[in-house]
């Protein structure tokens, strides 16, 4: 039997495992990428699209730590739009549509040429471990590989069941088959499993839809990128078509509904409320007499067009009709159907942090596998998931990140304190320091972390340096000079006369002053770039409200710096009601600060735990 | 979990003593001591054996989980009300396996803790226990029966709404989602608002209700302010001697004024004095008489108030019976016009008590204050349009400040919200 050995070992070559491997080796570790084949690498299997509010500050993230998805995803752009242009910046997300082709080819050749990164085509049918240390895996063909950490990035590969009306098979994703052998070994650790589903829509050939008659989306004049080292497109953009379904598309789906494998009950797994079938929103939103459908260019040199909105998973021949009863698409032919796929996921409460599961040692999961939903939430956890993996191989500290740092810190710990009822997406909303988590200032929050842990290269620390120079420059120069509401009024500005100065910054967070008007006030302001001044402009619009908020961010941080031991046994807590036990043993919460938001928990008990653990503390260690 | 229990009655001689069991064990530990438990909820006669024979011949009542105060299994034992049968009782309890003695306030902390009761509940618990007047017990009561918490109910499903409509506008903007949800945040925080500032107002009033209204004497040396005081209380509370200046300290009488609870303050005179002791005494008397709910001045027939009364406030004359029996003063030596004082008293005082809320407690005006201030800002930032992120932080810090008496509320709950009222999935 053939060994190798690597520090690494990443399965699964999609968004996370891509996102995983690439963190992994950027740390420094011998990493292997483990996929079915090549060509698989990078495929985007559900919409040709990557960002949006919440996913696009996941990118951005990920790119503040030099990952790559934001870099690949500027190359492969055709279409950026910055969603919620009109509000403020920090419920901006940056969303492009991507060419599939150019998306997996960008992505391939990023891997291959990471330093320390391998790619091994192969099927994984075992993981091996001693004494519940996880020490390699095996390939289909006998090859053991070994290595001191794995991640496992399967996605929907897990006794994955594809559904298209009444007829079923096994698949991981359209055309593929699913790791039957690997979920059995999972099965082994005993870990909790639940079942989730997600949908597709039928794809359709672009040369059969009628884009005369259509109302289009253009993109953004000035596009605005992912990576904060992206400067220019690098495609031909495009538009994307707008029609809608009627009556008569709502009609044909009411008839045939006994046929959906949804609603003939052929799947258990819960699906997204976010995303739902057309099946669904047939059902549930009776009253609406149509929906919208975007239809989505899956390339440049590719006719297939993704129908956004209208996924499902009735027969061919019914999909084929309200297809074409839908304005635009009346001789519109199907390339592939549309398709709902069941798979199995592992309750990420059985994680910790840094997304290793806590009852193995070396091994982390990341994507869909963890019950999550998206390209951009798969690659985010990859990430921490990646570097967490290699820290543990090279003897390094863990990598966190925190609720109010990032939008990671946020999904991670809503993933591993709350599980998930649902496919879990990132929303703004679920950011409760959404006003200092922007994507615009990503790499203020996150890249001198990836500095200090090494996970950043060279181009992007001279960049991030020079940038972070020119912010602190202008912020200073900003917060030196001092005006009176009569020195505004002379730049022609009203203030209300209370008499106090304001700095520069200051007045550049009021609604009405921009910065023409504190050049006005002082011309050496002028010196300042116009990068440098937008970012400063984003800053000090929140200033007020963010310096209120720190107050509860330093509560969170006290909190969760409150550690609570992992030998504590809740159940034996007295005081703590029964159902509150159970879910605290569930959940294992790190720290107070997750205590504090698992469902049901009063201040009661949440102070039982902290005595508790301060006991605890001032008793002397016994043998 | 252990079994808990408790004399529930106040200890000492009575007619009935009542022991009570909650947790798993309630029931079996009341099995072993009597032949077969009566159905749930309804009485049963049962004779209560321990290990050295007959304890008591008493009343069984158990309650099962779900229908019992603290949300446990519960059982009662109402017992002959004598301290040696309680004290067999217990000690026999108190040898079985899992049951030990409830800590203070351990039942009702379940009750908490099993959801039986909010917070707001456990107070109003609290004050009914203590309820000395009549006012106090209906107070109590409101707040017991969550009257309280469905109000908040009500604040809490309008906000939850509001930012649900915010929160779609940010997070599902390219979708089918209504664009300008301005008009209807604007009435739910309108709406919220007016409540929760006329329950601010309300709280001073019903802590009053809770705590007791202070009604100070008020009056120049001599005028008869401690006297009044005696006739009042029906006792010699404060003393009273024909030398101006007696009373140096303010003098409290708590009593019960027509169901209302009320403390009546007996101030030092009011005269300038060279006297450092008593000017101290006047300065401290005239202070707390201003911060009083209510003040009677007594003056002389032709003298005026030390200071100037509030609308509410009574004045009259004093020493009504050097006058005369018609007069319309009053003499707390004779009872000459007191019955006509009480009256106004007590009406002066219902007054106030009437425009009490339901919100009882300082811990619940600061909560509600601090939410109105940002429900504030809210409305301002809605008004200035395109900041719905700064709508959306508002809402969210008005329900932080509400969680105290409103529970948590879960970014899961907008989203509940979102989905079932828009179609969300392009």
């Amino acid at each position: 039997m053939k060994h190798s050995h690597f520090d690494v070992v990443v399965i699964g070559g999609g968004h996370a495992g891509c996102e995983a491997a690439t963190a992994s080796a950027r740390m420094g570790a011998r990493t292997a990428l483990i996929t079915l084949k090549k060509a698989g690498i990078g495929v985007m299997s559900c919409n040709p699209a990557i960002g949006g509010l919440g996913k696009g500050h996941l990118v951005r993230e990920i790119d503040a730590m030099d990952g790559v998805m934001g870099r690949v995803a500027d190359k492969a752009g055709i279409q950026f739009r910055l969603l919620n242009r009109r509000k403020g910046p920090a419920v901006q997300g940056p969303r492009t549509q991507a060419d599939r082709a150019v998306y997996r080819s960008t992505m391939l050749s990023e891997i291959e040429r990471t330093p320390n990164l391998s790619v091994i085509e192969g099927e994984v049918v075992d993981i091996l471990d001693e004494k519940g240390v996880i020490n390699g895996i095996v390939l289909h063909d006998g090859v053991e590989i070994r290595s001191s950490a794995v991640v496992l990035t399967t996605g929907t590969f897990l006794r994955g069941v594809i559904h298209i009306g009444e007829q079923s098979h096994a698949g991981g994703r359209m055309g593929d088959a699913p790791s039957t052998k690997l979920a059995e070994r999972i099965d082994d650790y005993a870990l909790p499993l639940g079942r989730l589903k997600t949908g597709t829509p039928p794809r359709l050939d672009g040369r059969t839809i009628n884009w005369e008659i259509l109302e289009t989306q253009p993109g953004d004049v000035d596009p605005v990128f992912f990576s904060f080292l992206s400067n220019s497109v690098s495609s031909a953009q495009i538009s994307c078509g707008i029609t809608h379904t009627n009556e008569k598309t709502h009609e044909i789906i009411q008839r045939n509904l006994a046929k959906s494998a949804m609603y003939g009950g052929f799947i258990d797994g819960v699906g997204p409320r976010y995303c739902p079938s057309i099946e669904d929103k047939v059902v549930r939103f009776a009253e609406k007499t149509s929906h919208q459908v975007f239809l989505e260019p899956e390339g440049l040199n590719d006719h297939t067009v993704y129908p956004n909105g209208i996924s499902t998973s009735l027969p061919l021949d019914v999909q084929e009709l309200y297809i074409r009863s839908i304005r635009g698409l009346e001789q519109a032919e199907i390339v592939q159907p549309g398709y709902a796929i069941e798979y199995d996921y592992v309750d990420p409460q059985a994680l910790n942090l840094s997304l290793a599961v806590r009852s193995l040692q070396g091994l982390y999961l990341a994507g869909q596998i963890n019950g999550t939903t998206g390209y951009e939430e798969a690659a985010a956890q990859g990430l921490v998931a990646g570097l967490n993996a290699a820290a543990t191989a090279l003897d390094k500290p863990r990598v966190e990140f925190g609720r109010s740092e990032s939008y990671m810190g946020v999904m991670i710990d809503d993933l591993t304190t709350r599980g998930v009822t649902e496919p879990y997406r990132m929303f703004t909303s679920r950011a409760e320091f959404r006003l200092s988590l922007r994507a615009d200032n990503a790499d203020q929050r996150l890249t001198p972390k990836g500095l200090e842990i090494g996970c950043v290269g060279g181009r992007r620390q001279t960049y991030f340096t020079e940038k972070a120079e020119r912010l602190a420059s202008g912020q200073k120069a900003m917060s030196d000079k001092y005006f009176s509401p009569q020195d505004v009024a002379k730049a022609g500005k009203r203030l209300s006369q209370d008499g106090s100065r304001r700095t520069a910054y200051q007045l550049l967070g009021l609604p009405n002053i921009d910065f023409d008007d504190l050049v006005k006030l002082d011309s050496s302001l002028g010196c300042i770039d116009i990068e440098t001044r937008a970012q400063l402009g984003r800053d000090a619009l929140y200033a007020t409200y963010i310096e209120r908020q720190n107050q509860d961010v330093a509560v969170t941080k006290r909190d969760e710096a409150h550690l609570i031991p992992a030998a504590l046994i809740f159940s034996e807590l007295d005081g703590l009601s029964n159902e509150l036990k159970v879910k605290l043993e569930r959940q294992r919460p790190a720290n107070i600060a997750q205590a504090s938001r698992v469902e049901g928990m009063t201040p009661a008990a949440l102070m039982l735990i902290m005595a508790r653990i301060r006991r605890d503390a001032k008793l002397p260690a016994t043998a | 979990m252990d079994t808990i229990f408790a004399q529930a009655t106040a200890p000492g001689k009575a007619g009935v003593a009542i022991v009570r069991l909650s947790g798993p064990k309630a029931w079996v530990a009341i099995e072993t001591m009597c032949s077969g438990l009566p159905e749930p909820r309804v009485v049963g006669l049962r004779e209560l054996h321990g290990r050295d024979g007959l304890l008591d011949t008493a009343l069984v009542v158990v309650f099962e989980d779900g229908a019992s105060f603290t949300g446990e299994n519960v059982a009662e034992l109402h017992l002959h009300g004598s301290s040696a049968v309680v004290s067999a009782v217990l000690s026999e309890l108190s040898s079985l396996e899992g049951l030990r003695h409830a800590e203070p306030g351990e039942f009702t902390r379940r009750a908490l803790e099993n959801g039986c009761l909010d917070l707001a509940q456990v107070e109003g618990l609290a004050d009914l226990i203590d309820a000395e007047t009549e006012a106090q017990r209906r107070q109590a009561i409101r707040v017991l029966s969550g009257e309280l918490g469905e109000k908040a109910e009500g604040w809490r499903q309008g906000l939850i709404r509001a930012a649900a409509l915010i929160e779609a506008s940010i997070d599902f903007a390219d979708e089918d989602v209504p664009v300008d949800v301005t008009p209807e945040v604007d009435d739910i925080l309108r709406r919220v608002l007016n409540e929760l500032e006329s329950e601010i107002d309300g709280v001073g009033f019903a802590e009053r209700v809770r705590t007791g209204f202070e009604v100070a004497i008020v009056g120049a040396p001599n005028a008869g302010k401690s006297t009044l005081l005696n006739a009042l209380a029906g006792r010699e509370a404060a003393i009273t001697s024909e030398i101006a200046g007696t009373t140096r300290d303010v003098i409290e009488v708590r009593m019960d004024l027509g169901g209302l609870p009320v403390t009546i303050l007996d101030t030092a005179g009011l005269r300038d004095t060279d006297d450092p002791v008593e000017s101290i005494g006047v300065e401290k008397a005239q202070a707390r008489a201003k911060s009083a709910d209510l003040r009677i001045f007594l003056v002389d027939v032709d003298g005026s108030p030390a200071f100037e009364p509030i609308a509410r406030d009574i004045v009259v004359a004093s020493k009504a019976d050097l006058i005369g029996e018609s007069s319309e003063g009053v003499s707390g030596r004779t009872g000459q016009g007191l019955p006509k004082l009480i009256e106004m008293i007590q009406s002066r005082i219902s007054e106030l008590a009437g425009q009490s809320g339901i919100a009882t407690r300082e811990r619940h005006r600061f909560a509600m204050s601090s939410a109105s201030g940002s429900l504030r800002d809210a409305l301002v930032n809605l008004e200035s349009g395109e900041v719905y992120e700064l709508v959306a932080e508002d809402i969210r810090s008005a329900i932080r400040s509400l969680d105290s008496l409103i529970g948590r509320v879960d970014v899961e709950m907008l989203l509940d919200d979102i989905f079932s009222s828009f179609c969300i999935g392009k």
